[in-house]
């Protein structure tokens, strides 16, 4: 019995490691030899692929262009979902309920629904090809997302904090920053990493509302795979540190995202 | 000095303050006492400035305070719910209104460390308040309230999530700590019992009004209706109804009951009568008694004392259910027939308005010694 459990598990994550496993290989072939056949680890170990990534600023500059929308989106999301989420964890307005499903409602279109209009907004704004037009566009996604999940763990605070606070003399921005915030800083966390992963993901905004100076890296992948031919191990090497950012943020939050699933709000 | 004037809030149509009015005297210790959802919190959310009364107005020392936010007053506050800041060590939790107040270190120091001893928190400063039991944890809420200094002590059934010993503690303890600061203070209850231990005054509440205010001892004693009698009294009131004819109340069955000589004069006809449930007994009391004979519905023990429900029919195929307390182990089986004694000399007498005629007399201080003996033979669990 315990030894099929086992079994059931290793080879499930087996099953699941197997790409990723694949792509760290590959990064470190050379490109005749991922062509030329299957092989389990490198014939011909090289590092050049990194070495091209970290030397060549149009490689590394997409991350840096990645990573800087994703910050700021994030950011910008957390921060205005905050007083979002308190309104509708602490207050009855009228249509309060329709206003939170109506949030959601935003996360079922898909992406490509907003593209054209974004592009000739942004365009018209001046914004296009900047960091900020990625981080504003998927705030769109993020901000309904993350007034959700915060909305959950505020109200398993209970109000009654909120009024001692008030009675022992906090005023409301004081009580908000130094006694509420550090209530949810768990809640504040995971947010901020589905944000930072939805963001970091995407990839049709992120290209259509680019050109050069902010483009992704996403989209550095998909324009250097069809210039000089396929280079794959390149290519596997990209894939590799775009993996990275996500699962460093994931260290950081993986004791907090089993309450936000508990809360039934992830 | 605080002031409630025609008080009522009204939340989405219900109506849960009616129409109060209040004056409280510093220095004084008040009870407001009644069932759950009586509005005793939405009183109390008033006084402090948390919400704001839909009609009437409040006024602190004469000054109409109405629409001030409860930052501007100076109240304090302790709710049934062990409420801390769960960030903040204990020490970090009692000094934070000393904080917001702008004290220097040494005084918030002093303070704490004051307060600290007084509540015995001094062992736990560094901890956070989730690590401390239940009553080290209400404690920390109650340290929080006492070292702001309030002028307004609003305590919200602070003890009935603790443990029974904890909470004779504390009870015993917080009327002294709070009366040596001169302060108003308010406390929620809905146990009659642990109004009469506070002591002081007593306002009883229901549904939303406040029946009567006085000594606590004389809300208890004379009730102005049937009402408030019911409130105070725990396990409930036992009430019948009886036709006066003449010098004699009239029960159904062709008894008779004296009439209490100061109501003699009342007009001859059916009224309410209300007796506590210590005032029915399984032995005849010479020359002021009446038997009855009822059925047992079920009985509970509770060590030194039994709760004998029972059934009295008082119309044919009218039963109606009362509770006998009575000292000692009385175990009878359920539907066993069994004659009772009812005291003839603490009826309370109420017209069909519930409005008293009179008050039960001479047995006030036996009642209060049975009520504090009931509380410390161990809290029934009765209801």
């Amino acid at each position: 019995m315990i030894r099929t459990r086992w079994f059931v598990t290793i080879f499930y994550i087996l099953f699941l490691m197997l790409p990723i496993y694949g792509l760290v290989t590959m990064s470190f072939k050379t490109t005749n030899e991922i062509l030329g056949g299957f092989s389990f680890w490198p014939q011909e170990f090289t590092l050049d692929s990194y070495i091209k990534i970290f030397t060549d600023s149009t490689w590394y500059s997409g991350y840096i262009n990645s990573i800087t929308y994703v910050l700021m989106n994030t950011f910008i999301s957390v921060l205005f979902a905050l007083p979002a989420a308190y309104a509708f964890s602490r207050y009855r307005f009228l249509g309060d309920k329709h206003l939170f499903f109506w949030l959601l409602t935003n996360r079922m279109a898909p992406p490509a629904v907003f593209a054209l209009p974004f592009l000739q907004l942004y365009s018209a704004m001046g914004l296009f090809d900047t960091h900020i037009a990625v981080a504003l566009a998927h705030c769109l996604f993020n901000v309904p997302l993350a007034v959700w999940i915060l909305e959950g763990f505020m109200s398993g605070v209970p109000k009654e904090i909120d009024e001692t606070a008030y009675i022992d003399g906090y005023s409301f921005p004081r009580f908000f920053t130094r006694i509420f915030m550090p209530m949810i800083a768990s809640g504040i966390g995971v947010t901020a990493f589905f944000c930072f992963m939805f963001s970091w993901v995407e990839l049709l905004l992120a290209k259509t509302l680019t050109s050069v100076a902010a483009k992704p890296i996403a989209a550095v992948m998909t324009r250097t795979a069809s210039t000089s031919g396929y280079e794959l191990g390149l290519l596997a090497a990209a894939g590799v540190l775009t993996i990275i950012p996500g699962a460093i943020v994931i260290w950081f939050v993986r004791n907090y995202i089993a309450k936000g699933f508990a809360l039934g709000r992830v | 000095m605080l002031e409630l004037k025609n008080i009522s809030k009204r939340v989405e149509g219900d109506l849960h303050i009616d129409d109060v009015s209040l004056r409280l005297e510093k220095g004084s210790l008040n009870v407001l006492l009644g069932p759950t959802l009586s509005g005793k919190t939405s009183l109390m959310r008033i006084m402090a400035g948390l919400d704001q009364p839909t009609n009437g107005a409040v006024y602190i020392d004469g000054v109409d305070v109405t629409g001030v936010p409860v930052q501007k007053r100076n109240v304090a506050m302790v709710y049934q719910q062990f409420i801390n800041y769960p960030a903040l060590s204990v020490y970090e939790n009692i000094a934070s209104p000393l904080r917001i107040a702008g004290k220097d270190r040494e005084t918030i120091d002093r303070e704490v460390k004051r307060v600290a001893q007084l509540l015995r928190l001094e062992p736990y400063l560094d901890r956070k308040p989730l690590n401390l039991s239940g009553g080290q944890q209400q404690r920390t809420a109650l340290a929080r309230a006492i070292v702001k200094n309030a002028d307004l002590v609003l305590l919200d059934e602070p003890l009935a999530n603790l443990d029974y010993k904890l909470r004779e503690e504390l009870r015993e303890e917080l009327p002294k700590i709070f009366s040596e600061s001169g302060a108003i203070f308010v406390y929620a209850t809905t146990e009659p019992t642990e109004a009469l231990l506070l002591g002081g005054n007593t306002a009883t509440l229901s549904e939303g009004r406040i029946t009567q205010y006085d000594e606590t001892v004389d809300v208890y004693r004379a009730p102005r209706d049937l009402v408030t009698a019911q409130t105070f009294s725990d396990p409930p009131l036992n009430v019948l109804q009886m036709a006066k004819k003449g010098d004699v109340f009239e029960l159904s069955k062709g008894i008779t009951v004296r009439v209490p000589d100061d109501l003699r004069e009342m007009a001859d006809t059916n009224y309410t009568v209300g007796f506590r449930p210590h005032h029915l007994s399984p032995e005849p009391i010479p020359g002021h008694s009446v038997a009855l004979d009822v059925r047992v519905r079920v009985t509970e023990l509770t060590g030194s004392e039994s709760f004998v429900h029972i059934f009295y029919e008082e119309e044919p195929a009218k039963q109606i259910t009362w509770v006998m307390l009575t000292h000692g182990i009385h175990d009878f089986d359920v539907d066993q027939k069994i004659q009772v004694y009812l005291d003839t000399r603490t009826l309370m007498v109420f017209d069909l308005d519930g409005r008293v005629m009179s008050g039960s007399s001479s047995q006030i201080e036996a009642d209060i010694g049975q009520e504090q003996q009931m509380v410390s033979g161990g809290e029934h669990g009765s209801h």
